[in-house]
């Protein structure tokens, strides 16, 4: 099986799944983030994976994400399953689908403040007797 | 045999407490592996159809008894609550495993550190999961708290 990874900046991405859709990709199997906290910048990375079952390949497609402008288009028109995955990444990271037609949290709670995923966010343990668990903001 | 001139002598108190234990339906809320465990109980080898308690029912109107089985998450916990107030008294609640009595092993953002924020517990069962063995005793020591209690709660 061939397999391809593709960088791509956040203005050419929409562009790029387009081609990867007409190049006869039918499925988007996976749609998930990085968060690269002091490790990398720009700190995040959007990936997403493509399969072409009738070409027998798969495509992985790269997004650098900068901090300050966390927003990039949705291909939920292109691939409709694209859908929940896009809402748990912006749970989940707070990366922001434009157009997306429901851009609301998936997983935790609609008045949750914050998102879990994020490096720099606490693992929200409590201290536990007998075990010392130092408490995490 | 049951001929007119037999003559059963109790209390009102104790019949009606034997009378709670003997037919204590619970509500379906099975929310990870412990609910396999609990199933396992209510099927064929354990049996729990030997207390009356065979028939989980899908609506907590019909309940008397919530085993909370497995973790609760933040997102679910008014669900449980809901579920809780929805049912009629009297009610019992049991915490069966570690997750739904402390958080267990998932100490974070996400779960409910302990069942007994949201309802009231009767009943810890202790294990991960509690097999039916464990279940059932944690049931059975539930009928004692209960023929041992006041009726008026």
């Amino acid at each position: 099986m061939k397999s391809e990874v593709i960088n791509v900046n956040a203005e050419e991405y929409k562009e790029v799944i387009t081609n990867i859709k007409k190049d006869g990709y039918e499925m988007m199997v996976d749609l998930t983030a990085v968060d690269w906290y002091r490790k990398k910048e720009p700190r995040f990375e959007l990936v997403v994976q493509f399969l072409s079952v009738s070409k027998n390949s798969r495509k992985t497609v790269k997004v650098k994400i900068n901090d300050e402008n966390l927003n990039i288009q949705t291909i939920t028109d292109l691939y409709p399953g694209a859908n929940f995955y896009e809402r748990e990444v912006f749970d989940m990271f707070g990366i922001e689908f434009e157009n997306h037609p429901d851009m609301t949290r998936i997983l935790m709670p609609d008045d949750w403040v914050g998102h879990p995923l994020r490096k720099n966010y606490g693992s929200g343990r409590i201290p536990v007797q007998f075990k010392n668990a130092p408490k995490v903001e | 045999m049951f001929t007119p001139d037999n003559i059963l002598t109790t209390t009102i108190d104790k019949a009606v407490r034997w009378s709670r234990t003997q037919s204590m339906w619970p509500v379906t809320f099975g929310l990870a592996c412990c609910a396999i465990e609990m199933m396992a109980a209510g099927s064929a080898k354990y049996d729990l159809a030997r207390y009356g308690m065979e028939v989980f029912r899908a609506s907590p109107r019909q309940a008397d008894l919530m085993i909370v089985a497995g973790r609760v998450s933040q997102k679910m916990a008014p669900v449980l609550r809901q579920v809780y107030d929805q049912m009629a008294e009297p009610k019992w609640v049991i915490a069966m495993g570690a997750c739904s009595s402390t958080g267990g092993m998932f100490n974070n953002y996400a779960l409910v550190q302990g069942v007994d924020h949201i309802v009231p517990v009767d009943i810890y069962v202790p294990g991960c999961p509690p097999g039916p063995q464990s279940l059932m005793h944690g049931i059975l020591t539930l009928h004692q708290k209960i023929m041992d209690g006041e009726i008026n709660r």
